[in-house]
């Protein structure tokens, strides 16, 4: 049945599912970079998801979250057999994917699940994949596995060291730069501060940098502007001109400015869910 | 002597006023969203109907895009009753109980009513919605077509109807009911378009706009919610599915923001945002409700069009202690119907006329805090035949504000168009089409409403696609005299 979950994995119990849906039109079409958005309950609010996998044949679409606010908590309650109340999609442009030589494609947290995709299709078009992927710790480090499948080098990297590199992802990001100055392309997909970080660590390199913005949407089909964000200093919409543009363009202090936006009325609905688990 | 002139007694009668509307009290109203106007009893619609003059030419069918026969539909109020006049205003207005409410009858019918030259026009507006509300249809296809019987759908004969706003809706209710299969694609998860997510449960209750998508459903059309045609499935495969014929009604949903400084600033909105935020998102029932708006104390809001009005009322309605319309001309050239300016008065709203946007103020969090404003005055009339503003050269002032909504204008929905790149597009950006069929440069594939004419009303728009529904019937059933 339409938007059916059909399997669903706890990636970090608690925080991170990952969900594969039923939802044969949106996988038809899916490419890597494109999102959905979703509902939860006749109640809810619109959310985007960027697609972290998509099998066409299957007819399925995946997505990962990150328990945050009172719609991922509403979907964490969800298992297989339940049906997503509202999905849409697949929205914005997709990835830009071009055969270029090699590529590093850096993802952080529930992050790497959306650079995943983005890894695979840069990976199928025949090019070099570095993945260069952190966490706070080895228990939170998503798609490992996954990339390694198809990636010749997985760089890892952990706040506490407990699983490859103690540090940054910018760290060893800045180190494969300067060994290897055939990067044609850098990605990153992951929180605010990390692909700020990305984008300032690879301007002395001269190198592409793609980041993907996670800004607030409400219609996600270009009708409200809600998601605008300054990209070398001109208005863009996340949801119809990106979600992905150029990491060096990017006025990333005014994004990290317009997601605390809601702050106070997410924390509201956050603890009335907690109170009720459901759909009021 | 020659007997006195009929016509010049009648002249001389003393014309009976306008029979008020009834309103909920505006102390009231700005602390709830039910409907503003509480609709006309039968005693005050009779009333109303019998100050019709019954012109041999009249001129308010004239004055109405989709030439709905007034006289014909008061008449028959008058003498046969409602279910009557319901009929003869459905043989050419699909929508009647949402035109009654939204039309700005005063440039229209009402406009060219001659009681107007003397007094006040007859209420025709209030009328077409009384009828239209008090009428119970007895089937989607009563409702539909006026008809007690429609005819079977053929399954082969399926026509795409793309958006669910008022061009689409008519196009869609006119094939269906003459036996056409529809499918209606949506791509927000609450069918009506503009209606649902525009125009604010005050103005239009959403059980009216329910009522007309209920009777779609009855006449077996397919509503299909959460599909955006161009990225879920393009145009040209819907006629790989067998679709004959597609309607494009998209809409003018892009807004426009005003190209100042600080505009990006946490507080700044644009109207579709915000409204959609309140109307699409129940976001005045929050935390009921998910979707957030920003609450704001002191909210100023540009423009001076209907969805201005909507904005300012709603914020007033959110609790705001102040709400300012900025206007860069003054009230009488305001494009909102003078209804919604005086109800918005009434309620409250503080007309700040003469004043023009410069830059947003925020503070160091990035929420706004303020504006600075310039001063205005009025100069020769521009193309639009209003008088353009004209900057008042060292005269700015500064205004508190903790959110503002940018209400002045919209462009076209881009995502359609940029996965269409066959359709032949205007200077502007919206679709070209055939002005007698609202054909489109592809075969089969129509256009109409705010997607072919830029922002304009609802009634124009259910012309649009009631003349595109027209002509794709007359080709699919293959007959010249499809009415």
């Amino acid at each position: 049945m339409l938007n059916t979950i059909l399997k669903k994995e706890k990636l970090i119990p608690g925080m991170t599912s990952k969900l594969v849906i039923d939802a044969p039109l949106i996988a038809a079409k899916a490419k890597p970079g494109n999102f959905v958005i979703l509902r939860v309950c006749d109640k809810g609010e619109r959310i985007p998801l960027t697609i972290a996998d998509v099998d066409a044949a299957a007819g399925t679409i995946s997505i990962v979250y990150l328990v945050l606010g009172k719609t991922t908590a509403h979907l964490e309650t969800l298992g297989e057999g339940d049906a997503i109340h509202d999905l849409c999609g697949p929205l914005g442009k997709a990835t830009e994917i071009h055969k270029i030589g090699t590529v590093i494609c850096v993802g952080g947290g529930t992050g790497i699940a959306a650079m995943h995709h983005i890894a695979k299709g840069h990976h199928l078009a025949g090019n070099h994949v570095v993945a260069i992927i952190g966490a706070r710790n080895k228990d939170l480090l998503l798609f490992y596995k996954e990339l390694s499948a198809f990636c010749p080098e997985v760089l890892v990297t952990t706040d506490d060291g407990s699983f490859g590199r103690k540090g940054l992802v910018t760290e060893t990001l800045v180190d494969r730069l300067k060994s290897d100055p055939s990067v044609a392309e850098v990605v990153a997909v992951g929180p605010v501060p990390m692909m700020q970080a990305v984008a300032n660590a690879t301007k002395p390199f001269n190198v592409k940098t793609t980041v993907s913005l996670n800004s607030i949407m409400v219609d996600g089909v270009g009708m409200c502007g809600a998601c605008r964000v300054s990209i070398g200093g001109k208005v863009k919409f996340a949801c119809v001109d990106g979600p992905e543009f150029d990491g060096h363009e990017v006025d990333f202090g005014e994004l990290r400015a317009r997601l605390t936006a809601f702050k106070p009325q997410e924390a509201i609905s956050y603890e009335e869910f907690k109170k009720s688990h459901g759909c009021n | 002597m020659a007997a006195t002139n009929p016509e010049k007694k009648k002249a001389r009668k003393v014309v009976k006023p306008r029979v008020e509307m009834p309103l909920q009290p505006a102390e009231e109203r700005v602390h709830n969203f039910s409907e503003v106007a509480t609709g006309y009893t039968h005693e005050m619609a009779l009333e109303e109907a019998s100050r019709c003059l019954q012109c041999k030419k009249p001129k308010c069918v004239q004055g109405c895009p989709v030439e709905v026969p007034i006289k014909d539909f008061i008449t028959a109020f008058l003498k046969e009753g409602v279910e009557a006049a319901y009929r003869v205003i459905k043989s050419t207005n699909s929508l009647p109980a949402v035109c009654g409410r939204v039309c700005p009858q005063e440039t229209q019918c009402e406009g060219s009513c001659l009681l107007g030259l003397k007094a006040q026009p007859v209420a025709i507006g209030r009328l077409e919605r009384y009828i239209a509300d008090k009428y119970m249809a007895l089937s989607a296809c009563e409702e539909l077509t006026g008809k007690p019987e429609c005819r079977l759908i053929d399954p082969d004969l399926k026509v795409a109807c793309i958006g669910s706003g008022p061009s689409s809706l008519t196009a869609a209710g006119y094939l269906a009911a003459r036996g056409i299969k529809v499918t209606l694609f949506e791509a927000l998860h609450e069918l009506g378009g503009v209606l649902i997510y525009g125009i604010p449960e005050f103005r239009l209750p959403k059980s009216i706009v329910r009522r007309e998508i209920e009777a779609l459903r009855e006449l077996h059309v397919d509503l299909l919610p959460n599909y955006v045609i161009g990225k879920t499935v393009e145009v040209k495969e819907l006629f790989e599915q067998g679709y004959k014929a597609a309607f494009i009604g998209v809409g003018a949903g892009l807004p426009r923001f005003l190209g100042i400084p600080g505009e990006s600033l946490i507080g700044v909105f644009s109207a579709n945002e915000y409204l959609t935020r309140v109307n699409l998102g129940r976001a005045y029932d929050f935390p009921n409700f998910d979707t957030p708006i920003f609450p704001g104390k002191h909210v100023a809001v540009f423009g001076g069009g209907n969805v201005a009005m909507d904005s300012a009322r709603t914020a007033l309605r959110l609790g705001a202690e102040s709400v300012r319309i900025v206007y860069r001309r003054t009230r009488e050239e305001m494009p909102a119907r003078h209804e919604e300016v005086e109800h918005a008065h009434e309620e409250g709203v503080i007309f700040e006329c003469l004043y023009g946007p410069i830059e947003f103020l925020g503070d160091e969090r990035g929420f706004l805090r303020g504006m600075n404003l310039q001063k205005m005055c009025l100069g020769e009339p521009d193309a639009s035949g209003r008088c353009a503003p004209v900057c008042v050269e060292g005269e700015t002032c500064t205004m508190e504000c903790d959110l503002a909504v940018v209400a002045v204008g919209t462009g076209p929905n881009r995502v359609l168009l940029e996965a269409t790149p066959e359709l032949n597009l205007s200077k502007r950006g919206y679709i070209v089409t055939n002005p007698d069929t609202g054909e489109t440069s592809i075969p089969n594939v129509y256009a109409g409403g705010d997607i072919v004419t830029g922002a304009a009303t609802v009634i124009s728009a259910m012309g649009a696609g009631r003349r595109a529904a027209k002509e794709i019937a007359k080709r699919l059933l293959g007959k010249a005299d499809v009415i």
